[in-house]
């Protein structure tokens, strides 16, 4: 740590803990604002635009009113459990922060020997948060919400996992700082199923989009959050928004390069923030365009097509990277060409074999 | 009016976020409203919450039924202070053609104060709008303590 000037480590600590609290409240509030104001074009309308120009101060509205509205806990609750849940579900995603690297090296601990593989813990941890809520508050809605998210989250871990597996193979590490350093051409690039896949997984992970069966206002009112009001509630909304916060600066980090980018070294961090806002942008785009999916769906999409096709991913990478792995020291360029039309066929083999009875019989269930 | 009144009525006049709720035709302009041609995003309401404990606005849209009367008082009770309430409609204003029915009752404010009333048969939603800024000239007059 020479470049930093107090040199010891608490201080490092200290700063880069406040820093990342800052920088995902405030990034937060811009994606609510960007989210909506998104939806504008995609919906033919206006979006916020009454509170300052262009609603820019809109989430600031949004945080007073909800902040400073009535608390209350029903009287079936859990009352420990439900006053612990928000801050169960909103802590992972804050803790996720900690390995991702802003700038070439720079960060809290960007350098973790198993970055990754932290990653991919703690953002599991979050679905505990939010089953508690579920199950305190004493709803059936909420429980089944609660429900719905285990589930989910479980099958599309796996298939998450995997593509993550096949990046490490290419870069060769764990670090998310290394991994970034060794993507010469963006692993988005090299491996355009890999983040087709993690795209997905990350979508129904982090619960939004198609996949936010676990609050589906048509079928279970408003999931698990359906008793929390107030101060609460906007934690759950803090850690909804957050935790896509986090999946699009891991997706930034693995597949599109984080820091990296043409230019002065020292604008690192405003390629890290323009790749974030891309992938959100995706995130946004495919939730306004998708319809919600239905759960048997949603879990057959899961393991008969994803998990498949994310196991096929990570064969062929690998064999790849026996062939072709020593060639100066990293994944050849041209690998694209072998690795795009694969993703394709393997694409349209999957769409067609995913039938439920071969295609013959409905589903019914 | 303190400054911190203010700042709390200026939050909750841009975020009144409604309450996902229709009792009959006129729910059908509700919904009119909320989608793009009228656009009622751009008040900063197009978060309809499905729970009422989320929700700071309950537009009780169309014919009250007695049978209804107690589910609809429960959603009121149930949402979280502060909240506030339209008419929306002459049904809901009071029983309008069925004012004289057995079974409709003659205007919400009969089981739950109402904050404004949006006239009409139904109301188009550029009414319902109206109704809405008209609310927010409400919530910009509230005291820092006011209990209503």
């Amino acid at each position: 740590m020479d470049w930093w000037p107090l040199g010891n480590f608490w201080a490092h600590f200290a700063v880069f803990a406040l820093a990342i609290i800052v920088f995902v409240l405030l990034m937060v509030m811009v994606f609510i604002w960007f989210e909506r104001r998104a939806f504008g074009p995609f919906q033919m309308r206006w979006g916020p635009n009454r509170a300052s120009p262009w609603g820019a101060l809109q989430p600031v509205a949004d945080a007073i009113k909800v902040l400073l509205k009535e608390d209350i806990v029903p009287a079936v609750a859990d009352k420990w459990v439900h006053f612990i849940a928000p801050v169960v579900g909103f802590l992972p995603v804050l803790l996720i922060f900690a390995v991702v690297p802003f700038h070439d090296g720079h960060g809290l601990i960007p350098d973790m020997s198993i970055g990754i593989l932290y990653v991919v813990a703690i953002s599991a941890l979050s679905v505990v948060g939010v089953f508690m809520a579920g199950w305190s508050s004493g709803n059936k809605y909420s429980l089944l919400g609660g429900m719905r998210v285990i589930a989910q989250m479980v099958s599309y871990e796996v298939p998450l996992v995997l593509s993550i597996i096949s990046v490490v193979l290419v870069a060769g590490s764990l670090s998310m700082n290394e991994i970034v350093a060794a993507q010469e051409i963006p692993f988005f690039v090299l491996m355009p199923l890999g983040f087709l896949i993690f795209l997905i997984a990350a979508m129904a992970e982090i619960n939004r989009g198609p996949f936010d069966l676990l609050e589906a206002d048509s079928e279970i009112v408003a999931g698990f959050h359906i008793e929390y009001s107030g101060m609460k509630f906007a934690m759950f909304y803090l850690a909804e928004y957050g935790h896509a916060l986090a999946m699009s600066a891991v997706a930034a980090t693995l597949f599109f390069g984080g820091w990296r980018g043409p230019g002065d070294e020292y604008i690192g961090f405003l390629w890290f923030l323009l790749k974030v806002f891309f992938i959100f942008f995706l995130l946004i785009w495919a939730r306004v365009t998708f319809p919600r999916l239905r759960v048997d769906h949603l879990m057959g999409f899961g393991w008969k097509f994803l998990f498949p096709l994310a196991l096929m991913n990570v064969f062929v990478v690998a064999a790849e990277m026996i062939v072709w792995g020593e060639i100066d020291g990293g994944m050849p360029w041209w690998i694209v060409f072998i690795n795009l039309p694969a993703a394709l066929v393997l694409i349209y083999l999957w769409s067609r074999l995913f039938r439920f009875g071969g295609g013959r019989v409905g589903v019914n269930a | 009016m303190s400054s911190i009144a203010k700042v709390l009525n200026w939050g909750r006049h841009y975020s009144t976020w409604p309450f996902g709720s229709g009792l009959a035709c006129c729910a059908m302009e509700m919904v009119a409203t909320a989608s793009s041609r009228f656009d009622i995003t751009r008040f900063g309401m197009d978060v309809f919450r499905a729970s009422p404990r989320q929700a700071d606005l309950f537009i009780v849209s169309g014919t009250l039924t007695w049978k209804m009367a107690p589910a609809v008082k429960m959603l009121y009770d149930q949402m979280a202070e502060p909240k506030w309430v339209i008419a929306m409609g002459a049904c809901a204003i009071s029983g309008g053609t069925f004012a004289h029915s057995y079974s409709v009752v003659p205007g919400v404010n009969r089981i739950i104060p109402v904050d404004v009333y949006v006239p009409g048969c139904p109301p188009r939603p550029e009414a319902l709008i109206y109704g809405v800024m008209m609310l927010h000239k409400k919530i910009d007059k509230r005291k820092f303590r006011q209990q209503d």
